[in-house]
């Protein structure tokens, strides 16, 4: 009876081969992405003029101004003076312990990212619900971009682009992408059939169909997922950090290495407080202009 | 209701079948063949949902398709508007066989032809009331100032005026079926398709709907396809009915036809349980008037009675229906030595029925008369007799065919 046979030992490839196979894959992206990477940086370009001019505007703006426009906006979205006072409350608390500059520079990037995340993931999540295969086709890409570990595919983005805000923000709208997709299919093909049979019967186009009927309908689930988006960018921040996004992320990174407790606690509060604040607002818009969806007034 | 037998069709249904599942083409041989609806789902996983449905709709009328749940009745009614397609078959309206309309087409066919009211009434929760009902002009692209103008004219006609600014949610059940009723005609579409419009309402509600639609109806004289699962509904609104089974019609006709001939055993069991008194008229009960009397004097009064076997008769003149004379009365005249003309004095009055009111108001009144009682037309010419014994027969046991 021979020592070894592929009942005991499983009959894997051959060491070599595998080293070879990687070798193979690795030079050829290399070779790709030596060829093509400044084309691909190119055309990135526009995104990264606008995310450094969006920063700057953030951060070389009076914080009294910027104050005033965010609790503007929450206002506007809320109509809740008692959340705005939270929303100061935090700012200011933020600012007293000299974290303002990083948590505008991530406010920045999150902000760029969801708006990404959003424009990118709707139209995505239309299509899948118009489609039974391109769900089918969808689907498993969305499994595998929220199961892989982030580190795994920052490597080829950052063999592409090198280390920045460009890859960092590439990163951040995989990993947080997913739910806005997930949930503007499910609310489209939530809404209510006799609902849209109605629309079609008084001649409605598919388009306005889907203005008209399936994206109002479904804008609860939609607003679920963009603030799940929103929450899964900010959890991305210190992993994003890690390739030279400037921001809340890089203090944290700091403590990590060198056991600052404090700093790393107090950025990490400083990145819960964003969230927060983006949550409650965005919830609280989304209940206040979907009121009557509810039907809890029913006479 | 109205007779409008006269009238040509305005909606063709012609050798319809569908069949669901996800290659119908390659199974209708089978359904061609005669296999039975549970042999073809056995053998190739299809579900036929209508088999050969032929009708005529006419313009003006109401027509009703009557059936029980999964009779297909939504599917067909469905196919009429093309919300679905039909596997075979042709669907003319007008003379056009809508079934080979283009998308284009068949959209601006939807909105100028047809609307549609649905069971759980289909509104836009996220549009207020007035918005829902102006929502056929708004994908029409009719301005807003106008279209907004119409739908508050129709909300009013359906009584809820005050209520534009609500939202859907904030309704009861029989305001927002009101809502889709004024949505449906707002678009002036000559068809309206009610998909068991009323269903979903309670029972006191329906009645309220159905007074309204009839109402609405003697006022527009729009040609309407009902659906619905009660057969009472059906006899109370259709001016002519069709019997759904299993994806086939088994009967179409008239309310009283199906009523008092019933096809099958299918359509006898659904029969059974209705209550005519409110369905049937006393037109279709009432005999013609056993003894009239037009003579002019007692003597000649009394001759025209015998020649018939009853004891009583209806005293007929020139202007018509007078009342009831009995021999008795005649009788003790003759005796007093009278033999001079029939004056008032001798003439009962009895209560007088129409002939097209339903049954159940007439009951008490022939119940309180000793005699049958004449039916009488709007000129006060008599037309004919309604009996105890004949209302008995009719709401009594079924299964005593009544032909009339």
């Amino acid at each position: 009876m021979a020592r070894e046979s592929w009942v005991t030992e499983f009959p894997d490839m051959d060491r070599s081969d595998l080293i070879a196979l990687r070798k193979t894959l690795d030079g050829a992206y290399r070779e790709f992405s030596r060829e093509h990477g400044d084309l691909i940086e190119s055309f990135f370009d526009p995104l990264l003029s606008f995310l450094v001019w969006f920063e700057n505007l953030l951060i070389s703006s009076p914080w009294l101004l910027i104050l005033a426009v965010i609790t503007g906006l929450a206002y506007a979205a809320s109509r809740s003076w008692k959340l705005c006072l939270g929303v100061v409350c935090s700012l200011l608390t933020i600012g007293y312990f000299g974290m303002w500059e990083n948590t505008m520079r991530t406010l920045s990037v999150i902000t760029v990212c969801t708006l990404l995340s959003l424009v990118l993931g709707i139209p995505i999540g239309i299509a899948m619900a118009r489609s039974d295969r391109v769900q089918k086709l969808v689907t498993p890409m969305l499994d595998i971009m929220q199961t892989m570990p982030a580190f795994v595919y920052l490597i080829p983005v950052v063999m592409l682009l090198g280390i920045g805000k460009i890859p960092g923000v590439i990163a951040v709208v995989i990993y947080a992408i997913p739910p806005v997709i997930r949930l503007t299919n499910l609310g489209i093909r939530l809404v209510d059939k006799e609902v849209l049979e109605a629309a079609t019967a008084y001649g409605a186009s598919p388009w306005q169909r889907l203005w008209g009927v399936q994206l109002p309908l479904a804008m609860p689930t939609i607003m679920a997922g963009i603030n799940q988006t929103i929450m899964m960018a900010l959890a991305m921040v210190v992993i994003a950090s890690m390739i030279g996004v400037k921001g809340l992320g890089q203090p944290v990174l700091k403590s990590i290495t060198n056991q600052y407790f404090t700093l790393g606690l107090l950025n990490g509060l400083a990145i819960v407080a964003l969230a927060i604040i983006f949550d409650r607002v965005s919830q609280a818009y989304a209940r206040r202009t979907q009121k009557h969806l509810g039907g809890a007034e029913h006479a | 209701m109205h007779n409008s037998d006269h009238k040509k069709p305005l909606i063709q249904i012609r050798g319809l079948y569908k069949l669901f599942g996800k290659q119908p083409d390659k199974v209708m041989s089978r359904v061609h063949q005669g296999e039975s609806k549970d042999q073809i789902l056995a053998a190739t996983g299809h579900t036929l949902g209508l088999r050969d449905i032929n009708l005529d709709v006419k313009a003006g009328e109401i027509f009703v398709i009557m059936g029980l749940s999964g009779s297909g009745k939504s599917t067909l009614i469905r196919h009429f508007n093309r919300l679905i397609d039909p596997t075979e078959g042709e669907i003319l309206v007008d003379g056009t066989d809508i079934t080979r309309f283009s998308a284009k087409e068949l959209e601006s066919f939807r909105r100028q032809k047809m609307s549609m009211v649905f069971q759980r009434f289909g509104l836009m929760p996220h549009r207020t009331v007035i918005d829902n009902v102006a929502y056929g002009l708004s994908v029409q692209g009719v301005g807003k100032a106008e279209r907004l103008k119409k739908a508050e004219q129709w909300l009013d006609t359906v009584g809820l005026a005050g209520y534009e600014q609500q939202y859907p949610s904030q309704l009861s059940g029989g305001q927002q079926q009101r809502v889709g009723l004024a949505r449906a005609l707002c678009t002036d579409a000559e068809i309206l398709l009610m998909d068991e419009a009323f269903s979903a309402l309670d029972p006191l509600i329906r009645s309220e709907m159905q007074d309204q639609l009839i109402g609405l109806q003697s006022k527009l004289q729009k040609t309407i396809v009902f659906i619905t699962h009660d057969l009472d509904e059906a006899l109370r609104l259709g001016d002519r009915i069709a019997i759904l089974k299993d994806g086939e019609l088994v009967q179409q006709g008239a309310p009283e036809d199906i009523l008092l001939n019933p096809a099958t055993d299918y359509v006898e069991a659904f029969v059974k349980d209705v209550n005519r008194a409110r369905a049937l008229t006393v037109e279709t009960v009432m005999k013609p008037p056993a003894c009239r009397i037009t003579a002019e004097t007692i003597d000649e009064a009394l001759s025209q009675m015998k020649k018939t076997s009853e004891d009583f008769g209806y005293y007929v003149n020139d202007e018509g229906y007078q009342g009831v004379i009995l021999q008795q009365t005649l009788e003790q005249a003759v005796q007093k030595g009278s033999h001079k003309k029939v004056t008032s004095i001798l003439i009962e009055t009895v209560p007088t029925i129409q002939a097209d009111s339903i049954l159940e108001s007439v009951i008490p009144d022939t119940l309180d008369t000793d005699y049958p009682l004449p039916v009488v037309d709007d000129d006060g010419q008599l037309q004919g007799q309604l009996s105890r014994s004949s209302l008995a027969e009719v709401l009594g046991d079924v299964s005593i065919g009544i032909n009339h």
